[in-house]
């Protein structure tokens, strides 16, 4: 059963049709939401190119997102980083029987429809990229195709929700190889939950509105939300992460499933890792199969890590206020 | 004595199966329980098993690498109910193409005679809701949810169709063995998973 709190039900990217004289709908809560529940308990990972694509399947990815440059590379690139090219998108599509993601610019919409007409299964809009709009993120009601936004709170996560997110992960600092900022962002939206459950528990209603208020949310998704005690969509982890321990710890928190942006295909051992990480994230309950996981990655050939005070650009800040 | 089920544990919706079965044993008040298992000991003591929605190659490759998919083919050969779901039921059959890759190398569990397509109806923004209905086990409308669905263009003789959507095959069984297309545990309709619990019992029994 799919909770569908906030759910808009006249929205523009639902399709009611017929497909041989039966009638059919698409684009509906249940199937963008439901789409991201199957990715549950599994690792979605970045990549740049067929080949990587390739080995993110061979290693049991749930699915694999498209980009023009690792986040990293994005990093020491600068300039102004967009959606990656529609033909790479589309030769990986012909070549994985995986999910193909891709990323677009906060409040681009042209290029989440450009994504949704190549037939993407899920969209990023993603702080990765350089934002098109700071003040407004995409209304993703008005696509079939699901999107997934980053989110570092608890008011983060319900405002991109009720603009119709699909499904969330936490930001963390992506790039840097550093997983605290995945870590903080986790613990802070656990803690909005556990914090309005119990306004809800104790009856409370002038405090829950209050909430909304600082939320910069509707009551109605506050109140849901704090009866159900858990998002109303699928939350992973992303951001940092870099090795079979840093998945297993963040599952430990309660994350749905991972997202593993330059942490694999920035390594030396990219293929290794891959199967590590996702070994890691199946059994993060079992700590000797997350050791065996460990064991298979080499600390030297991992990622070398940013510290996240030092940096100059803080990809996290993108549209976090908006 | 207890009725023991099962939701396999590796990857996908598993929580929410969880959720159905529980539903469906309370409305239907047998004495029993659910739990999500995965190790070859925890599968070794389920009465009946769901394989549930996800991507069938990350369930394949980690039930090798976990030692679950020979223990799974054992139980199943023996009898045990298994309800494959989506993903569950590519897992359950003896080969798979894909629509637009073609030929495809993933473990399966080799025991439903099908001719099955993975993402037969297209990609995610094809993915639908459409009313069908399982009228030779007693469900004559429910909504499938269809999600990156695959479908059955052809059985085996000792293969039972239970659905059709327009001329696809979307839902199959086999004895002790059934196989879905669509998504019962994303809607609030338990029927599947009720009719699935009385399977169980009833072969237990």
């Amino acid at each position: 059963m799919l909770p569908l709190s906030g759910e808009r039900v006249n929205a523009k990217g639902i399709i009611s049709e017929k497909l041989d004289s039966v009638d059919t709908l698409r684009g509906s809560s249940t199937l963008k939401r439901g789409f991201a529940h199957m990715q549950k308990n599994g690792v979605v990972m970045d990549v740049t190119n067929v080949e990587q694509a390739l080995i993110a399947q061979e290693a049991g990815a749930v699915s694999v997102m498209v980009l023009d440059k690792l986040p990293s590379e994005v990093r020491k690139a600068g300039g102004v980083a967009r959606t990656a090219s529609i033909k790479i998108i589309e030769e990986i599509m012909d070549s994985v029987t995986i999910p193909v993601m891709a990323k677009c610019r906060i409040g681009h919409v042209n290029e989440a429809l450009v994504l949704q007409e190549t037939d993407v299964d899920m969209i990023d809009e993603s702080e990765v990229l350089t934002p098109a709009d700071e003040l407004r993120h995409i209304w993703k009601w008005d696509l079939t195709t699901p999107v997934v936004n980053g989110a570092r709170s608890l008011a983060e996560a319900l405002r991109r929700i009720e603009e119709g997110a699909s499904m969330i992960r936490t930001k963390g600092e992506p790039g840097t190889g550093n997983v605290a900022e995945a870590i903080t962002h986790i613990k802070k939206v656990n803690d909005g939950l556990r914090t309005i459950k119990s306004i809800y528990d104790s009856g409370d209603n002038q405090e829950l509105v209050r909430m909304a208020r600082e939320f910069k949310v509707s009551y109605d998704i506050v109140e849901q939300t704090a009866k159900l005690g858990r998002l109303p969509v699928v939350n992973f982890a992303a951001g940092g992460i870099a090795t079979p321990a840093d998945a297993a710890y963040l599952m430990s928190l309660g994350c749905d499933g991972i997202f593993v942006g330059s942490g694999i295909f920035s390594a030396d051992d990219a293929q290794e890792r891959a199967n590590a990480i996702v070994l890691a994230t199946t059994f993060w309950n079992e700590s000797d199969k997350v050791k065996e996981a460990q064991k298979m990655i080499d600390e030297r050939q991992s990622i070398p890590g940013l510290d996240v005070k030092t940096l100059d650009l803080r990809m996290q800040d993108r549209g976090g206020s908006a | 004595m207890s009725l023991n089920l099962g939701v396999l544990s590796i990857q996908g919706d598993i929580l929410e199966n969880v959720l159905a079965v529980k539903a469906a044993i309370d409305e239907l008040g047998i004495d029993g329980t659910v739990t999500s298992v995965r190790t070859p000991d925890e599968i070794s003591n389920v009465d009946g098993l769901i394989i549930p929605g996800g991507e069938s190659t990350t369930i394949g490759r980690l039930s090798v690498a976990n030692g679950t998919l020979k223990i799974l083919k054992e139980k199943i050969d023996q009898g045990m109910p298994v309800l494959g779901i989506c993903a569950g039921m590519i897992m359950l059959s003896k080969n798979a193409q894909d629509k637009v890759v073609g030929k495809i190398d993933q473990p399966l569990l080799d025991i439903l005679d099908i001719k099955l397509e993975r993402n037969s109806f297209g990609r995610q923004r094809e993915s639908f809701e459409s009313d069908i209905s399982l009228n030779s086990i007693g469900i004559p409308s429910f909504n499938g949810v269809f999600i990156r669905a695959p479908s059955i263009s052809d059985v085996g003789s000792d293969v039972e169709v239970l659905s059709k959507f327009n001329e696809k095959i979307v839902a199959v069984k086999k004895n002790n063995v059934i196989g879905v297309a669509f998504h019962p545990e994303l809607t609030r309709d338990i029927s599947l998973h009720k009719y699935f619990v009385n399977l169980t019992n009833t072969l237990k029994n």
